[in-house]
């Protein structure tokens, strides 16, 4: 049985008048222990599709359930014990700004009835497990981004939730604070072994954390699996782009569109260095072989999932029969490789 | 003329004024606070929409409002002696002023109830808050600041009103600046008591000013 299990969800929303399908027949299953990504560029529908899994927005058809309960047959009150079980983070981390941290974290703990001296004591361990302990007196408004979204993580442990929601977390943080956001959430599913749901448009996130990941396009489904998989062979053109933008933080490797006019070639390939292959000089040998030089467009190490692959966008000779021999070439050397047809940058 | 009858009246008008004022706006609380409560969660984004009840406290509040005070001080006449006895005196003006000031306040609580950001209550629903406790221990909370700056402006206002009492025989400062300076031309005696309410609305502004901003933890 799986730990949330979406089927055929759909959510229409109503606009003067006028039908928006925000989602369309999605299907997910996501087991326990996932960190499960979901990805999509902005407006896609993938925040409705998180309020979804704890009813926060209501499905117009479909089913959602958590452990097998369906949250549809639930009345309101027993929604609301539910959703202690369920627990979410925020990109603006909404905080509530007139109490102090400790106080904060002590909310969900409160509204559950317990008393206030056993909640200040269980919310001085989450603080720990955060690692802001120091700052339990202090309201909000005098933490960074980063020590803010510790405090709405720790709130959100507080409830002992079996799966966290975390609806674009680290989008407002900068790179540092976001590695150090995802490094704790990492910490927190292989320790307390709670599932994740990541709402993101950064594929930096996902390659990170994620083990699963669902690109949603236009309120609906294109592609699910393996992160290591479909950052192999993304098969929807949404998840080609979404890898294709994945520009790295210091982006150094990268050539600017001004060059790129210059080495346009009506052929590029992306390859993906699985961990035997990276030994070999493969493209170096392959050239040698042909007597043909290729234009390398990018090149880059990524992370994903703690493994690092290699990645390279190449740029082939004209000559078409040469293209299909470097690619057969390449595949034969057991290298992954994918036509590309955008800009690249 | 500054003998101790004077000095008596006037200081009698002070604690007739102040018990007018705060009376009413502690009864006006009573009314308008759940009132405003009432008008932002039954907004159409509020936590709990219902056009219908909406419309009904929106409606009354605007008419209320929309009456001159003057005119619903003689209109509520038979009212505040049904509720008093007499319709003269200050216990008897704190009816009119608490009808008048109680959708006046009702507006101030519903627009600092919606300045309140509305993640900050979606949050509290996914960790599954009811909408009770969302107001009681979310929405009050955080807006706390502004429903105090909302009270001292309330305030003032009622002040101001409750001189304006004064012409029909309402009591405090307002009614003793009616019958001296207008009455018996004793212009001294009325801008007495017209520095004495400036006093009075100062207090009161810097006092309420000074707790909203005490209790302020967004800086």
């Amino acid at each position: 049985m799986s730990e949330i299990e979406v089927r055929h969800l759909t959510k229409t929303f109503e606009q003067r008048g006028m039908k928006v399908d925000a989602l369309k027949d999605i299907n997910l299953s996501i087991e326990a222990g996932d960190v499960y990504g979901i990805i999509g560029m902005s407006g896609a529908g993938k925040s409705t599709l998180v309020r979804c899994l704890n009813y926060l927005e209501k499905p117009t058809q479909g089913e959602v359930l958590i452990g097998g309960k369906n949250l549809g047959n639930l009345t309101e009150k027993e929604l609301r014990k539910q959703r202690s079980d369920i627990a979410m983070i925020f990109q603006h981390f909404n905080l509530l700004m007139q109490k102090n941290v400790i106080d904060n974290v002590c909310f969900p703990l409160r509204l559950q009835g317990i008393r206030k001296r056993e909640a200040r004591e269980k919310a001085r361990e989450l603080l720990k497990t955060v690692d802001l302990s120091e700052k339990e007196k202090s309201y909000p408004a005098q933490l960074s981004g980063g020590q803010k979204q510790r405090v709405a993580i720790a709130r959100a442990l507080a409830s002992n939730p079996r799966i966290l929601l975390c609806d674009e977390a680290t989008s407002a943080l900068d790179p540092q604070t976001t590695a150090s956001i995802l490094a704790l959430l990492k910490e927190i599913n292989q320790n307390l072994g709670i599932t994740i749901v990541i709402i993101t448009h950064q594929m930096s996130v996902i390659r990170e954390i994620c083990n699963k990941v669902a690109i949603i396009e236009r309120g609906g489904l294109v592609e699910n699996g393996f992160v290591e998989d479909i950052f192999a062979h993304p098969k929807s053109q949404a998840a080609k782009e979404l890898i294709l933008r994945d520009v790295p933080e210091n982006g150094t490797t990268d050539l600017s569109s001004h060059q790129e006019k210059y080495i346009q070639s009506d052929r590029k390939i992306r390859i993906v260095f699985s961990e035997n292959s990276a030994f070999e000089p493969v493209i170096a040998n392959m050239v040698l072989q042909f007597g043909m030089p290729v234009n390398i467009l990018k090149a880059d190490t990524k992370n994903v999932g703690g493994v690092a692959k290699g990645e390279m966008i190449l740029g082939l000779p004209q000559d078409r029969h040469l293209q299909v021999d470097m690619e057969n070439y390449l595949r034969k050397h057991g290298l992954e490789i994918e036509e590309v047809t955008e800009d690249v940058g | 003329m500054w003998d101790s009858t004077i000095i008596n009246m006037l200081l009698e008008g002070i604690r007739d004024t102040l018990y007018m004022t705060i009376t009413s706006t502690i009864l006006g609380y009573v009314f308008g606070l759940p009132m405003g409560i009432i008008l932002t969660v039954t907004d159409q984004n509020g936590i709990m929409p219902n056009a219908f009840i909406y419309k009904i406290f929106d409606v009354i509040s605007n008419i209320v409002r929309s009456v001159p005070f003057l005119i619903l001080l003689i209109l509520l006449i038979p009212f505040t002696r049904l509720v008093v006895g007499r319709s003269y005196g200050s216990t008897a003006t704190i009816v009119p002023l608490v009808v008048a000031a109680a959708p006046y306040i009702a507006r101030m609580v519903e627009s600092s109830l919606k300045e309140v950001d509305g993640g900050v209550i979606e949050a509290a629903r996914s960790m599954g808050a009811s909408n009770f406790y969302i107001v009681f221990h979310v929405m009050l909370v955080e807006a706390r600041t502004s429903l105090i700056v909302g009270a001292t402006i309330t305030m003032g206002t009622i002040l101001g009103y409750s001189a304006m009492a004064g012409t029909v025989g309402g009591g405090g400062l307002g009614d003793i600046a009616v019958r001296y300076g207008y009455h018996r031309w004793q212009t001294d005696i009325m801008i007495v008591t017209v520095v004495l309410l400036i006093i009075l609305f100062q207090i009161f502004q810097t006092v309420g000013m000074k707790i909203a901003g005490s209790l302020d933890r967004r800086k």
